[in-house]
């Protein structure tokens, strides 16, 4: 696993590289539309062919890396740390509060979340850019996300509140904050990092969806979500399998991140 | 040999074929309703017109009027009143016979002011009841006030039996409602005390059943449709089109030019929450026909359209034969026109961005509905092909309740990108758009007095054409409102849509129309034959 | 004692269903669009008739008269009638439900037993090459939006209820080879296993139930997420579930639809999320 390890931090390094420089390197602006070669398979001038507009699918696809990459995580660690502060101290606590927290997730989770996005969308300005707006919608995400991994963290904090190392700790005198932050923390790890690994293409997706009405990246800005809707249409697949290119990506990339946590090896 | 037999066997077969079967093809929602007067949607207009028996029917492809459940009609005083003789041995489909009673139950029916729809509003041309006079096999109906083109009306009025409790299940068409499945389907069975006959005098209709399939999916729809489940797709996207076209050329179907149309317009709106320099932008017909001028149509007709479409004119598409001013030409892609117009303005450009006697920066945002992709792909060329004069164009795509907020409620919008789909040939139907006083006068609603001197001329135009007696008069009327929405440009029509549509070999007699409905307008004398043992004995 | 606890049980999930219920409404209400009826948009409709629209609602707009009513009605076993579809809410739920219930049950099924056949044997075996080819694996289908994989199910006449079993299968295998790897480190495994314990003994008997509570909880969580998938898979798959239902009613602003689904949902989230709880307090309890 040592040598998986550093095989993905090699990829992950020059994924990073290679769309932070997009600008240089990068053969056609994003936006560019080559109009006499619309839907035009990979050749020397288009890497992955072009889109259904003559944009050419590389330079999109370098350009929409740079915003899902930052983001996407970005949101994904957001929602993470709001699911163990309110989860754990909820599981900690236990009791009253962590009654309230309970139906306080399962609110959430019931409510049709797509309204706040409409009407955050209704609020903002027309012209706020494309930039903007991407960086808006992924923030709600990682607001919004954070109530299903909530309940999977309250339950492991729940088992250890009454564990034997808990036990111990309590005995030698550890209470509160640090007994929280010392002993149990550490110990849900195990699903703290599977629920950061999982957010990832999960925003990333999620934002796909969105932008069926309207609420995700805004033309022209290229993001791994709207690159990935071209899947929607099974003819343009099957017509053009470089449209795979931005899903073959992300699959790559998701999986060296999951190498990359600090997860535990296998005992001995 | 081989050829002499299979053309007695594909004899013998299509004398057998000749009828019954089951027609099926998709429609893309549930009905919200069957009662043919509150029809708003599409798949109730569907079965609306598959079961519902009217007066007088458009021809689709004539676009000429034609004798249905009337075999004459008369206009009479000055517009005000139409006579009709009925047709005689006419039944419903519970087989009560069809008398002027029901006309006259239907007309009232429509005319109640509780009922809000379409349908009815058309028939509306004043306030007060209408009169209807019976007399044997003819009935008069008399509006409160003349009613322009009032014949072509009665096409969209299914006639609904006085005497029947199910009214919506007791129809003059060719088929009536079987079975609904909500979310599922919706069977039409023939209607076997349906009038028409063929030339043998054999009752149609010549199949069995419609099955209409409630399929929002196109790509399904298209898969169904090349694995033989559905016989026919109706308006194809020309995406679809186009790959179909590659596969099964002998499938497809270009009618020509349709009434559905594509345009884009600025807020001219004095109370929107817009910079006083915008308003002023938007308000100078310099500027729309600059950005006009500005747009390379013909490029989103290949793009996007894939050839099957034409720069758009006007309001009214080259498809309406009669309506059409035929004078009229496309604006044409002339970008050093568009800056010399817009230098008439005060505006200049500054390291390559466009900017008024101010100083701004002419950027502004351009909304459409989301899901669209031929709309958003039309607003991202726009955007490219106005940064070449400098303009920004910033692109936001709202879901479609949003965008109605923003285009009819708050006026929150600079400029919008939508379509136009003209339901009725006669440009009578749009006075709620070309009135400067209507609600859907777009760019400016609700006007209490006409804002410009054009919009009170096109007013005084489309008054004069509801109120002139002959249709040539009130051609040459809206002639003139067509001259004048080409040059002052409130909507900068962008593309006519084609009409696309997909059939079956195996469906036989069909003549896809370029209006609606396309390939089903009639019905009646569709036939399924057996064209695939035709291609096996090749 | 007994029915003291279950009284205010049940009064916290109705108060809770309650909560949740307006919300939702208070969301659809003040979201964009809730007063834009498409047919404004209709040149043919004259004025009058445009007012008529308007009006028809008027009873939506005061929201807390609205829900109160709304309640009333409920306790009469009414839900309300589809303005988008022109029918009564409770005969569209009950004729969509059972598509929903069989699409989720398939999917959550699936999903957990591909998830645990592939982490178990991750875990018990300790193969890295196997861990790094499922890692890669669940990778693949985590990113592959879940309505694509049902529309290319539904095409190539595969199994389209398989999709959102594709889609919870990496979250369960994460979750569960995460947890099974940490609870083979842990203590009272390691004396286990040096006490000469072995294989599934240990894993069913020491391993699985210190893993359980969080599984148990993630399994109430997957079903909402399973809800969540089924929506997009309905839709594009024209599938006349629930979830087709909620997509069109949210665009449509169909107020009494999105109320009645929000309770159902909020309801359901809590039965299952219930269930969860009581299976993880069971199990606690054993292992005291």
């Amino acid at each position: 696993m040592k040598h998986a390890r550093k095989v993905a931090i090699g990829i992950v390094a020059v994924v990073f590289t290679v769309c932070l420089l997009a600008n240089f390197v990068a053969p056609a602006p994003y936006a560019m539309q080559f109009r006499d070669f619309i839907s035009a398979p990979a050749s020397r001038h288009f890497w992955l062919g072009t889109d259904e507009l003559g944009r050419d699918r590389w330079s999109r696809l370098l350009y929409g890396t740079r915003i899902s990459l930052l983001l996407a995580p970005a949101a994904a660690l957001l929602s993470t740390l709001m699911a163990v502060l309110i989860g754990g101290v909820a599981g900690y606590m236990g009791g009253w509060w962590d009654r309230i927290v309970l139906r306080v997730i399962d609110i959430f989770l019931s409510i049709p979340w797509l309204f706040l996005f409409l009407i955050v969308r209704a609020v903002l300005p027309l012209n706020t850019s494309p930039l903007e707006s991407v960086i808006i919608t992924f923030m709600i995400m990682g607001l919004l996300g954070w109530a299903s991994p909530a309940r999977v963290i309250r339950a492991g904090a729940q088992s250890l509140r009454n564990s034997d190392l808990v036990l111990h700790a309590r005995a030698c005198g550890c209470r509160g904050p640090r007994l929280l932050l010392m002993h149990i923390a550490p110990n849900l790890k195990p699903v703290v990092f599977a629920q950061f690994w999982i957010s990832i293409p999960t925003f990333i997706l999620g934002e796909a969806s969105l932008g069926l009405i309207g609420l995700g990246v805004a033309e022209p800005l290229p993001s791994w979500g709207n690159l990935l809707r071209e899947l929607v249409n099974p003819q343009v697949v099957t017509g053009s399998p470089y449209v795979l290119a931005p899903l073959v990506l992300l699959a790559v990339v998701v999986s060296c991140f999951q190498l990359l946590l600090p997860e535990k090896e296998f005992a001995a | 040999m081989r050829r002499v037999l299979g053309f007695l066997i594909l004899s013998a077969a299509s004398l057998f074929a000749q009828w019954g079967g089951e027609l099926r093809f998709c429609v893309r929602s549930d009905p919200k309703t069957f009662n043919p007067l509150m029809v708003e949607d599409e798949a109730s207009e569907t079965i609306r017109y598959l079961t519902g028996g009217v007066l007088i029917r458009v021809n689709r492809l004539t676009q000429e009027l034609e004798p249905e459940l009337a075999t004459s009609w008369k206009i009479s005083q000055h517009g005000k009143a139409i006579t009709f003789k009925l047709r005689h041995g006419v039944s419903f489909s519970d087989g009560t016979p069809f008398s002027a009673e029901d006309v006259a139950y239907t007309m009232h029916a429509l005319m109640d002011p509780s009922l809000h729809s379409p349908t009815a509003d058309a028939f509306r041309s004043g306030s007060g009841d209408i009169q209807t006079l019976a007399s044997g096999d003819q009935i008069t109906i008399v509006f409160p006030a003349p009613l322009a083109g009032i014949e072509r009306l009665f096409d969209q009025t299914p006639m609904l039996s006085a005497r029947a409790v199910k009214k919506e299940a007791t129809v003059l068409g060719p088929f009536v409602v079987a079975k609904y499945t909500p979310g599922t389907e919706v069977l039409l069975a023939r209607n076997i005390h349906y009038w028409k006959t063929d030339a043998s005098g054999r009752r149609l209709p010549h199949l069995d059943a419609i099955r209409l399939d409630i399929q929002q999916n196109r790509d399904i729809e298209l898969a169904r449709f090349t694995r033989g489940e559905l016989h026919l797709i109706n308006n194809i996207d020309p995406e679809v089109f186009n790959r179909l076209a590659k596969q099964a050329p002998s499938l497809v179907n270009d009618a020509g030019p349709s009434l559905e149309s594509e345009m884009m317009w600025f807020n001219q709106n004095p109370n929107a929450q817009l910079p006083e320099y915008e308003k002023a932008w938007f308000r100078s017909k310099n500027f729309r026909r600059a950005i006009s001028a500005a747009i390379k149509r013909t490029d989103m007709c290949r793009v996007i359209y894939f050839g099957h479409a034409a720069p758009a004119v006007g309001p009214i598409s080259p498809a309406n034969r009669f309506w059409f001013q035929a004078q009229l030409k496309a604006h044409a892609y002339d970008p050093q026109q568009a800056m010399e117009r817009l230098r008439q303005d005060g505006f200049h450009l500054d390291a390559g961005v466009l900017r008024d006697r101010e100083g701004h920066a002419v950027e502004f945002s351009l909304i459409t509905n989301a899901g669209n992709k031929a709309r958003e792909r039309m607003s991202a060329m726009i955007q490219q092909d106005l940064q070449t004069i400098g303009i920004k164009v910033n692109l936001v795509s709202l879901d479609f309740r949003s965008l109605i907020e923003r285009i009819s409620q708050n006026f929150r919008y600079e400029a919008c990108l939508l379509g136009l789909t003209n339901y009725d040939l006669d440009p009578n139907s749009q006075m709620n758009v070309w009135l400067s006083s209507a609600s859907n006068h777009q760019w400016n609603p609700s006007q209490k007095k006409p804002a410009t001197a054009w919009e009170a001329q096109v007013d005084k135009l489309m008054e004069a054409q509801a109120s002139a007696v002959t249709r040539e008069k009130r051609k040459g009327y809206f002639d003139k409102v067509q001259d004048i929405v080409w040059e002052e440009a409130p909507f900068i029509y962008l593309v006519t849509k084609n009409s696309l549509s997909a059939f079956s070999p195996k469906l036989q007699n069909a003549e896809p129309a370029m209006i609606r409905p396309q390939v089903y307008w009639n019905a009646d004398r569709l036939v399924l034959g057996p064209a695939q043992l035709a291609k096996d004995l090749r | 004692m007994w029915m003291r606890r279950i009284a205010r049980h049940l009064a916290a999930f109705v108060v809770t269903t309650l909560i949740a219920g307006l919300l939702g409404a208070t969301l659809v209400r003040f979201g964009p669009g809730f007063d834009a009826d498409e047919q404004r948009l209709d040149p043919r409709l004259n004025a009058q008739s445009i007012q008529a629209i308007d009006k028809a609602h008027a009873e939506e707009r005061h929201l807390v008269s609205y829900y109160a009513h709304y309640l009333g009605r409920v306790a009469a076993g009414d839900l309300g009638f589809s303005r988008s579809l022109s029918r009564p809410v409770s005969e569209l739920l009950a004729e969509r439900a059972s598509v929903t219930f069989k699409l989720l049950g398939a999917g959550l099924a699936g999903g957990w037993v591909l998830g645990l056949a592939l982490a178990v044997p991750v875990a018990v075996f300790r193969a890295p090459l196997f861990d790094l080819a499922s890692t890669a694996i669940s990778g693949i289908f985590l990113c592959v939006p879940t309505a694509v994989l049902a529309l290319f199910l539904f095409l190539y006449n595969g199994p389209v209820r398989f999709a959102i079993a594709l889609l919870i299968f990496p979250k369960v295998f994460r979750y569960a080879r995460n947890l099974f790897v940490d609870a083979y480190t842990q203590p009272h495994v390691l004396t286990a296993r040096a006490r000469g314990v072995r294989g599934a003994r240990i894993f069913l008997w020491h391993v699985a139930p210190w893993a359980a509570p969080q599984l148990l909880a993630l399994a109430g969580v997957s079903v909402g997420v399973a809800f969540g998938a089924a929506i997009p898979i309905e839709v594009l798959c024209d599938f006349p579930g629930i979830g087709q239902l909620a997509w069109k009613a949210a665009l449509a602003r169909d107020l009494p639809v999105l109320v009645s689904l929000t309770i159902f949902i909020a309801a359901f989230t809590q039965l299952t999320n219930s269930a969860s709880d009581l299976a993880v307090a069971a199990i606690s309890r054993e292992r005291k």
